[in-house]
């Protein structure tokens, strides 16, 4: 009795109930209008936080709008604002130091990153632990490391002069990292990649890890030498990967803004002045909100037509 | 008459068991929120401040942030129409910007109708602090805080026989306090790398911070004295010939002479902590500063007392320094602004005033700074007296910070960065200032 007394009651209960008003509701749509519903909070979400305030960057990088001055009547300028920003040396500038800091931090992030995964995919006491004091940088707030890495640049007490001078003999205060202009650009070239070394390696290392064991059993079979099979397995099966995160970190580093910034502040002069620092003086500090507009737009749009190129780049060597 | 005191103390009793509305209860959870820089007179004014918590049961709150982030964490609130600040002691330059944008609530009427007139108050800190525009009847602040540019010392190395010798025997004079630039960069040299007690030691620190206003405020103070001036006395905003006049150019080049020579190494990017920092370790023998910090300098264990001297910026051609310093001022957009004028009202008094100094706050009214025992109140109130009847401003307008940031970069551009000449950078000064005054209509 007891045992078939339970599911009775749930059935019973299930006849006797009624479907509630939203599930009749769901019930009557199509597959289609249910995805839709599903998907719809996420959409109204980035039109909102994403697509509105593009659409309104664009309008007001063609006026001469100010956040600070509401009350002027706003002026149409046309191309005006793009063309003094191309127009700009010292805007150029910034471009330029910015091309300095992506292309070097992405060349040594990459190529220390893949030597790392290397190293890390082999099996050897004390891995883990390696690992895992490798990854530590990368999960710093890039606050913290600006501010330690001002510290150990220090000329008269920090500890960078002093490993400096132990190794080569010079005196400990007699360079300034972050203070000369010729060390400047490579000191913050140095700290990103000090801290992003390990998140390539995490992705080399996912590459590397993909990589079907029968493939160097076969090359061995055939006598391959190890540095062939480098050549030949090795690198092209990672190759991918690594775009993957010379995309990420070029990405990145484009918009590079508060290690930069609390390692140097864009100095000394305007030495390691990165576009989004320029941006951000112009936005926040002249309060040019046009203007800075404009230079949003000119910054996205170059990264994401280099983005671009290079995801179709990227996905030709996946074909491969 | 023993019934008549029992039935009145029991009445008083009952009044404020029902919670009858006397002023203090009335004023029961009321808060302030006062809004300034992180620094010691901030804490002064905390203590102060305690007093009219007292006298009007309004509680503060205070929102301090540190000077690199000051301008911009505020403005950015202003700017915003934020209700976070109910009183704002804000920079002077602020002044114009946030008269003309209607951030801060115009003080006429209430000094009028509470009897505070700007005559009480030293005439530079009404016309650095509270005008806008300026030299006309417009108030909207209270000159809060004075403040210029000075110069601490070392007195007890400056007061060394064997150094006071070998200084006198190198430069003809007595090692004293600088008067001019001069002598301060002799002075200088004359320290840098010099070993004392064991320790290497260096001339001088200056401003020469790159983000938010150091250098600006270090470099006026030698183009001041040279005669640099912002714009053609006679015809306002024509800025060629003024800004980068021959005068203007050695005066910026007399300021890198003195970064190079004579600054410990690793000061590109300082302003007050770093300065502090560098004095209180007894790095330097002179240091630039403004003379808010000087109290606490002086109270210091280990650089105050006998071993801290302080002297005026130096002259050259001219003589002058740069004005710091505050005014108070009550926010538009906040919901309390009437406690907020209460608050001024009771901070204008002459008794408050004086609390305000001997905490450590610069007092601007004329009650404290003419009083007779004024000069001689603290080690560094004469200097201060000095310096006040010599200030000048940056530009106070509307777009102060772009103007600012310009010349911040300019500056830091050839003193430290070594970029291009005085003359090159002076002239591009007056290109980036020009395109802003013609984007606001001014010329």
């Amino acid at each position: 009795m007891t045992d078939t007394s339970g599911p009775v009651v749930i059935r019973d209960r299930a006849g006797a109930v009624p479907a509630p008003p939203v599930a009749r509701v769901i019930r009557g749509l199509s597959d289609r209008a249910i995805a839709w519903l599903f998907i719809a909070p996420t959409i109204l979400l980035l039109l909102a936080i994403n697509v509105f305030p593009l659409i309104w960057t664009i309008r007001l990088s063609f006026t001469n709008y100010r956040a600070n001055k509401p009350n002027v009547p706003l002026r149409w300028l046309g191309l005006e604002n793009y063309t003094s920003i191309l127009a700009d040396p010292d805007v150029w500038q910034a471009m330029q130091a910015t091309a300095h800091f992506v292309i070097w931090t992405i060349l040594l992030e990459v190529l220390f990153g893949f030597g790392l995964a290397l190293l890390i995919d082999k099996k050897f006491r004390g891995h883990s632990f390696w690992t895992t004091v490798i990854l530590l940088p990368m999960m710093l707030s890039p606050a913290v490391v600006g501010t330690f890495w001002t510290f150990l640049f220090q000329p008269q007490i920090g500890l960078f002069n002093y490993v400096v001078a132990f190794l080569t003999g010079i005196d400990p205060s007699s360079f300034q990292m972050i203070g000369d202009v010729p060390l400047a650009p490579w000191a913050i070239v140095l700290v990103d990649t000090w801290m992003w070394t390990p998140y390539v390696m995490l992705i080399c290392l996912a590459g590397l890890r993909s990589i079907p064991n029968y493939i160097y059993e076969a090359a061995e079979v055939d006598r391959a030498s190890k540095w062939r099979q480098f050549w030949s397995i090795t690198l092209p099966m990672v190759l991918p990967f690594l775009m993957l995160a010379v995309l990420f970190r070029g990405i990145e580093n484009f918009k590079m803004f508060d290690m930069v910034n609390l390692l140097t502040s864009g100095g000394p002069g305007s030495t390691t002045e990165l576009a989004s620092i320029t941006l951000k003086r112009e936005a926040f500090e002249k309060w040019r909100t046009g203007y800075s507009s404009a230079f949003a737009i000119i910054l996205f749009v170059t990264v994401f037509g280099a983005a671009n190129i290079y995801v179709k780049a990227l996905n030709k060597v996946k074909q491969r | 008459m023993g019934r008549m005191i029992t039935f009145a103390g029991a009445l008083a009793a009952g009044a404020i068991a029902i919670g009858l509305p006397t002023q203090s209860a009335l004023a029961q959870g009321k808060t302030l929120t006062l809004c300034w820089a992180a620094w010691d007179p901030a804490n002064a004014l905390v203590e102060l401040s305690k007093d009219f918590t007292a006298k009007t049961n309004i509680q503060m709150k205070y929102e301090f942030v540190p000077w690199t982030n000051y301008a911009d964490r505020f403005l950015n609130e202003l700017n915003s129409k934020g209700k976070l600040c109910d009183v704002i002691i804000g920079d002077s330059q602020w002044i114009g910007g946030a008269a003309e944008n209607g951030h801060y609530v115009k003080l006429n009427e209430f000094f009028d109708k509470e009897g505070i007139k700007m005559d009480d108050f030293m005439p530079a800190t009404v016309l650095g602090y509270a005008e806008w525009p300026k030299h006309t009847p417009n108030y909207w602040a209270l000159p809060a805080m004075g403040d210029a540019v000075g110069w601490t010392y070392r007195k007890d190395w400056f007061s060394r026989p064997e150094l006071q010798a070998e200084f006198k025997k190198k430069y003809g004079r007595d090692l004293a306090p600088p008067a001019t630039w001069t002598e301060l960069k002799q002075v200088g040299e004359f320290f840098q790398g010099r070993d004392i007690d064991g320790k290497k030691v260096y001339g001088a620190y200056i401003f020469t911070e790159r983000g938010s206003e150091g250098i600006t405020m270090g470099v006026t103070n030698a183009l001041y004295d040279w005669g640099f001036q912002y714009d053609n006395p006679k015809k306002p905003y024509q800025m060629d010939g003024f800004v980068n006049s021959p005068d203007a150019v050695a005066g910026l080049e007399f300021y890198k002479s003195v970064y190079k020579c004579c600054t410990p190494p690793g000061m590109t990017n300082a302003y007050m902590q770093e300065g502090l920092d560098a004095f209180k370790s007894g790095q330097v023998a002179m240091m630039m500063n403004w003379f808010a910090f000087f109290p606490g300098l002086y109270k210091d264990p280990n650089v105050g007392g006998d071993k801290i001297g302080f002297f005026i910026n130096p002259g050259e051609k001219q003589h002058a320094t740069q004005l710091g310093g505050q005014g108070i001022s009550v926010v538009s957009y906040s919901d309390h602004k009437e406690d907020a004028l209460q608050y001024i009202k009771w901070f204008a008094q002459p008794d408050v005033q004086k609390h305000w100094w001997a905490l450590g706050g610069y007092s601007c009214h004329k009650a404290v700074l003419n009083d007779p025992s004024f000069p001689t109140s603290a080690p560094f109130a004469k200097d201060f007296l000095k310096s006040m009847e010599m200030v000048v401003d940056f530009w106070a307008e509307p777009s102060y910070a772009e103007l600012l940031l310009d010349m911040q970069k300019r500056v830091h551009d050839y003193v430290v960065a070594d970029k291009g000449t005085a003359k090159e950078a002076l002239d591009l000064l007056v290109k980036d200032w020009e395109k802003v005054f013609k984007e606001e209509g001014k010329i």
